[in-house]
């Protein structure tokens, strides 16, 4: 049900005029693209190419782990693709993949036309495939990629060769798209919420973007000033991790963690607000304690700045300081936890139904809470004085972060296809994958806790013999998570070709705007005239 | 008005904005603010060189470059002194056996090493085994002796001379009331000893 607009004179077909169902066409159409429909499916597809490049990285390590000894690859090519598959994954599929989110629905949430300014829309996405070329390139620099670490720590990232350059340079671009794309989401969430939509009646999925977008234009910049700092010590003179010229190494996790610790919560909080979508629409209740949730989540974000130094608990730090980063890491456990009960609160009493959207919540719900416990022991500093760098820290952020916010991507977008397609997607495929998801996934990373309590360490491409038969499960895992992404692509793809037709309101829990105003699929213009909200 | 009364003339941005109300001047505003916080942050990455130094240096963290005090030794017990006296003997061996120095005074938690001269008088090698004894007897497991020629054997050529240390530190827990020490050494001869002389037989071993 578009609001048309009263003054559209149908019969002149200029460019200058877009209907609802006049769209350009082509090359035009993607690459000079400013609606923010478009750009969302742009970032969305751009995401899950990123997720199989960084996947097959994945692979290659997990092969070369499968048995002890060096049999596949080169320890530098190793320590490329851990680092690599890193930076991709963060910076290449999960981000664009909620920025695609975002772009999608925000504007459909609060009953605008688009984004606030389309054009930098369309540049913030665009400076995403050159990034991604760097990175991929960098393989294929002299000394090939950097082993590294994707936290780039000094001083080995300023002696390593030319692909450091070309990895700085890669992340200066992704940095300018985050920044231009959060200055977007917030003006847009700001200032053109339809009238009567006050920010304490939007959804949820649009404060868990508000937030994030804040803690990207606050951190980000630190990041990128990091690796500058890296390369013009590199190439410039400058010694500030260098203490042969007075700098220090430990400065540069210092300022990295600034950005890396809010860098985590902004994988985490868009994630969040998928869910808070999605439980409450499969519950058919609304969200329990929705102002406890928005300020929970605000609380998330600020003690984020705050507690940067528990990745460093090992770098020479004074008592006195570990245990200010102790109490406060713990502190954050606090509000995350009651946005969990928050969530088990909105279904319980609920009239429940377990459609793949809701499994896949389900699961980040189960999931997500394992990885914050893994956390908690990680934050207790005797305790991660252990552990720091060995696979039980890898085990844990990849609970967060896979069984997390990837999981929260796929609830997303199982549950928001029908309105972007119009086609409902294969209900019992999508049960296949989660279920296949859910139990690889498992299989592939929890046994990395026991690896990690056991003494193994993280980066390495050989290990001890004690770790084998976990390695070998683990690597077994992996291959049988990677090749049940294929049945998602396979499924979006019969959907978006062949699936049902999709009714306006295919989830009749889901009462955002999108669901109660706009057809399935929703048109490339929507919302031209606002909705008034009572 | 964008344009006068002829829609079709407008652009597709120009349609939007008037339809939907939207304020340009408000989203700019917002642009530049969020902009300007952004090249601050950035700045702010940069500022954290400066202050981590002033942080640092008001901490007295890790502070490598100019150490703020001498290094000092505190376990040393600076407010009492402890008289040692040193003693040889040997017992049935024709050796000379005497300290170097008779007595020194020392602090507890000192690290002392004094030294003891031995030659063997007679004409043939013997073999020889030192044996401490402490007055008063409770003294003993005070003294510790982290070097000492009494730890081995030592194996004396006829007519050599021999110089040899005994480093040790008196444990801080030393009673207030026992301020003179005598540490004394007898050497036994090892019977059926081996008489050849080897690397082990060193003093310093």
């Amino acid at each position: 049900m578009e609001a048309v607009h009263t003054h559209a004179d149908h019969g002149h077909h200029d460019h200058g005029h877009d209907d609802h169902d006049h769209k350009p066409t082509g090359l035009k159409r993607w690459l000079m693209s400013t609606n923010h429909k478009d750009i969302g499916t742009m970032y969305l597809w751009f995401s899950f190419c990123m997720f199989i490049v960084g996947g097959i990285m994945a692979l290659v390590i997990r092969s070369e782990l499968f048995q002890p000894g060096l049999q596949i690859v080169k320890p530098e090519f190793f320590n490329s693709m851990t680092t690599y598959h890193g930076l991709i994954m963060v910076f290449g599929a999960i981000m664009p993949a909620f920025v695609g989110f975002a772009n999608w629905l925000i504007p459909m949430q609060i009953g605008a036309a688009d984004m606030a300014f389309p054009r930098m829309n369309n540049l913030s996405f665009w400076l995403l495939p050159p990034a991604a070329f760097l990175l991929i390139g960098a393989q294929f620099a002299p000394g090939g990629g950097a082993g590294v670490g994707w936290t780039l720590y000094a001083p080995l990232s300023t002696q390593a060769g030319p692909a450091m350059d070309l990895t700085i340079f890669a992340i200066h671009i992704l940095g300018m798209s985050s920044i231009m794309g959060s200055i977007n989401i917030i003006t847009t969430l700001l200032n053109m919420r339809a009238p009567g939509m006050t920010l304490m009646k939007m959804p949820m999925f649009c404060w868990t973007w508000l937030i994030t977008a804040y803690l990207l234009v606050a951190v980000m910049p630190v990041l990128a000033g990091a690796v500058t700092m890296t390369l013009t010590d590199r190439h410039f003179g400058t010694h500030f991790f260098n203490a042969a010229g007075g700098g220090d190494p430990v400065l540069y996790q210092h300022i990295f963690w600034f950005f890396g610790h809010p860098e985590v919560y902004i994988i985490a909080i868009p994630a969040f607000g998928v869910v808070s979508q999605v439980i409450p629409a499969f519950s058919r209740k609304p969200l329990f304690g929705y102002a406890s949730m928005v300020y929970a989540t605000a609380s998330i974000a600020i003690l984020s700045f705050m507690v940067w130094a528990h990745h460093m608990y090992t770098a020479g730090m004074p008592v006195q300081a570990q245990l200010y980063f102790m109490y406060a890491t713990v502190l954050i456990a606090v509000p995350t936890g009651v946005k969990v009960f928050n969530w088990v609160a909105t279904m319980w009493r609920g009239s429940l139904t377990f459609e793949t959207p809701m499994l896949f919540a389900l699961g980040f719900l189960f999931l997500f809470t394992l990885g914050g416990f893994t956390g908690l022991v990680l934050s207790i500093t005797p305790v991660d004085v252990q552990l720091h760098d060995t696979y039980y820290v890898v085990a844990h952020f990849h609970y967060v972060m896979v069984a997390g916010a990837l999981f929260s991507a796929f609830a997303g977008i199982y549950f928001w296809l029908p309105k972007w397609t119009g086609r409902m997607y294969d209900e019992k495929l999508g049960r296949i994958h989660f279920w296949l998801s859910l139990v690889f996934f498992n299989l592939t990373f929890f046994v990395q806790h026991f690896l990690g309590l056991a003494g193994m360490p993280r980066r390495i491409p050989d290990y001890a013999l004690q770790f084998a038969e976990f390695n070998a499960i683990s690597s077994v895992g992996a291959f049988g998570f990677g090749f049940s992404q294929l049945l998602f692509l396979y499924i979006v793809i019969k959907t978006i070709t062949s699936g049902e037709k999709a009714p306006d309101r295919p989830w009749e829990g889901a009462d955002s705007l999108e669901w109660t105003h706009l057809p399935s699929p929703a048109p490339f213009h929507s919302f031209v005239e606002p909705p008034v909200i009572k | 008005m964008v344009g006068g009364e002829c829609v079709f003339l407008w652009s597709h941005a120009e349609v939007l904005l008037v339809g939907a109300m939207i304020n340009k001047r408000a989203n700019n505003r917002m642009m530049t603010r969020l902009s300007i916080f952004a090249a601050g942050m950035f700045g702010f990455g940069f500022l954290l060189v400066p202050f981590y130094e002033k942080i640092c240096e008001v901490t007295g963290v890790n502070n490598l470059i100019k150490p703020a005090v001498a290094v000092v030794n505190t376990q040393v017990d600076v407010s009492r002194w402890v008289s040692m006296e040193f003693d040889a003997n040997a017992h049935g061996l024709n050796w000379e056996f005497k300290p170097v120095q008779r007595t020194m005074k020392v602090h507890p938690g000192e690290m002392v090493q004094v030294e003891y001269d031995v030659t063997n008088k007679g004409d043939r090698a013997t073999v020889g085994q030192a044996i401490p004894s402490y007055g008063p007897n409770h003294a003993g497991p005070f003294v510790r002796k982290l070097e000492c020629f009494c730890f081995k054997q030592q194996l004396l050529q006829a007519g050599e001379t021999k110089r040899m240390p005994v480093q040790f530190v008196l444990d801080g827990g030393l009673p207030a009331d026992l301020n003179t020490i005598t540490l004394s050494y007898t050497f036994f001869e090892v019977q059926g000893a081996s008489l050849k002389p080897t690397k082990a037989d060193g003093v310093n071993s």
